[in-house]
């Protein structure tokens, strides 16, 4: 094709080049002359202003704790006493003495492993009918309705359903996952692509883009901030439902253990379990939002 | 045979039970290589007379004839530089070009071709330097020059041009005109541009376009502009047939069809 490269490049384009350039000189020797005492004292900042706040609070409700909870006639045992009686909990999560005296550790991996397999199935179906929902006005009039009334059924009420149809604790409870965190993902979906820019879907209809291509190269990364939100929604409603469902299956996982605990009367090892599922809710909902912002970067931005 | 043709094209919305007439009887012939600009009030349709020729908008009546085929559907033979660039952010500079050239050419051309061309694209609007670059890294001017490399680089029989410039400041939209006149000069391609910019109609077109006003716009007069090419700006300033072109164009949009609404 005899076309040709212009090489007489306009005044502009050269200043603005030139103008990148001197950034960049001046930019690298900023960053590198600064001094490592300054760069650890400036990290050294952040970590207090970051950790020391939540600490003292913690120290206090501890405190406050142990003092309410302090008499012989209490009900709820103090810190002490949790400390006492269950600090093999609390200091070895991965003990293994037999198949029911395990480790809190490997009560949650069993948790866990129901909440990603209910979990990965409620993202990749709920991502899908999230997109017919939001690109087909039939679908949404038809289906969102349907949609609008399950969601509201709370999850411990489709497990006697899914016990009845499965016949066995695990996929029953894997379901009950499932159905849990799908709605948030439909949703958030739906919403994300009924918003993306007309402008987007111009360019696919010139380059012609077929229904595929559309959905994987516009839809996902267009909607992907809003499809995230639905999955941080949907993470943290699964682990919700997870342990109230094992409480009612059974089996190895921490809800049966919290139930177990307290059918022998263990307060202090459900306080630790408590605070190990809290543990885990905070660090699923930081995953799964870390992962969004990683996969969204740029999208938010224009 | 015309290379496009447009053929007696209605447009009229409706909503509900209202109807509105935005377009009546247009009729234009466009050939090959030619630039021509459309110029208008805004509301008046011009954008709408676009989205038409792209296929975005279906006609109420009449057609839309490229080399002799109807034209009804959106594709990269008609290549869009859309006003806000419409580069997707999620994109660098070069796979947003590498979007539209693995779509148009991913069975023609091997990936070492179609990177070439793609670079090559990039560099025509001096954008190269740039290739890793996502949209919010860089001016608007820059985002422009991307969305006209993309457009490029799907070798569109027509580019169209939905006011290019107009979100850009003065200066730099003087640097894209240039640039965009020596993609025309080398390239040859065949090119309509909405403007509401009367210099910049002037400066670029074979032929200026003015519409009436809406409600149904037509076509109220096609000026050529008999200026030789290549143009010079600071050449032109004092010439005598671009000063006279320039009259006849704001002359058609301030006295004969004032925008009457326009505060």
């Amino acid at each position: 094709m005899g076309q040709t490269v212009l090489k007489n490049a306009t005044a502009g384009a050269k200043v603005v080049a030139l103008s990148a350039v001197q950034a960049q000189v001046v930019a690298l020797p900023a960053v590198a002359g600064k001094p490592l005492r300054e760069r650890l004292g400036a990290w050294l900042k952040a970590v207090l202003v970051n950790i020391l706040p939540p600490l003292i609070t913690v120290t206090l409700i501890l405190l406050v704790w142990q003092l309410t909870a302090h008499g012989p006639q209490s009900s709820l045992p103090p810190p002490t006493k949790i400390w006492a009686e269950a600090k093999d909990l609390i200091t070895e999560p991965f003990f293994w003495n037999g198949s029911q005296d395990i480790g809190l550790g490997w009560r949650i991996l069993v948790s866990l492993q129901r909440v990603a397999i209910g979990f990965s199935l409620a993202a990749v179906v709920g991502v899908l009918l999230g997109a017919l929902v939001g690109q087909s006005v039939w679908a949404m009039r038809g289906l969102d309705p349907v949609f609008q009334v399950l969601r509201t059924v709370p999850p411990l009420a489709w497990l006697p359903l899914s016990l009845a149809a499965f016949r066995d604790s695990q996929p029953s409870a894997i379901f009950v996952i499932f159905i849990t965190a799908i709605w948030p993902v439909i949703i958030n979906t739906a919403v994300g692509i009924r918003n993306i820019p007309q402008d987007y879907r111009n360019v696919a209809q010139v380059l012609r883009l077929n229904q595929i291509e559309f959905f994987f190269k516009i839809m996902v990364p267009s909607a992907a901030p809003y499809i995230f939100t639905g999955l941080r929604i949907g993470v943290g409603l699964s682990w919700l439902a997870i342990v109230a469902a094992e409480m009612l299956t059974g089996g190895v996982g921490i809800g049966f253990f919290i139930w177990d605990a307290w059918n022998s009367s263990r307060l202090s090892d459900i306080i630790v379990a408590l605070i190990y599922i809290g543990v885990v809710g905070f660090v699923l909902d930081r995953l799964v939002a870390f992962i969004g912002t990683i996969v969204t970067r740029g999208t938010l931005t224009n | 045979m015309s290379y496009l043709k447009i053929d007696h094209v209605d447009k009229r919305f409706q909503r509900g039970s209202a109807t509105t007439d935005v377009l009546k009887d247009i009729n234009l012939v466009i050939e090959k290589g030619e630039y021509v600009s459309v110029i208008g009030h805004s509301g008046c349709g011009k954008s709408t007379l676009l989205n038409i020729i792209a296929g975005l908008t279906p006609v109420s009546a009449g057609a839309v004839l490229l080399e002799g085929k109807e034209v009804n559907s959106p594709g990269p033979e008609r290549a869009v530089v859309f006003q806000n660039h419409s580069l997707l952010p999620w994109l660098t500079v070069y796979d947003n070009v590498a979007l539209a050239v693995n779509k148009v050419f991913g069975r023609q051309k091997s990936k070492a071709e179609r990177h070439d061309w793609i670079m090559h694209n990039l560099d025509l609007v001096q954008m190269g330097h740039a290739r890793d670059k996502r949209p919010a890294e860089i001016s608007g001017g820059m985002k422009q020059r991307v969305g006209i490399a993309r457009g490029l680089a799907m070798e569109p029989k027509i580019l169209l041009l939905d006011e290019p410039f107009g979100a850009l400041d003065a200066l730099t939209r003087a640097h894209l005109q240039d640039s965009i006149m020596q993609i025309h000069a080398a390239l040859g391609n065949t090119m309509i541009m909405i403007t509401h910019d009367v210099d910049e109609a002037v400066l670029l077109s074979d032929r200026i376009v003015m519409m009436t006003n809406g409600p149904s716009a037509r076509i109220g007069e096609v000026l050529d502009v008999r200026l030789e090419r290549p143009r010079k700006r600071l050449d032109l300033v004092a010439d005598r047939s671009y000063i006279a072109a320039r009259e006849a164009v704001l002359k058609f949009l301030y006295e004969r069809h004032r925008f009457v609404e326009a505060a």
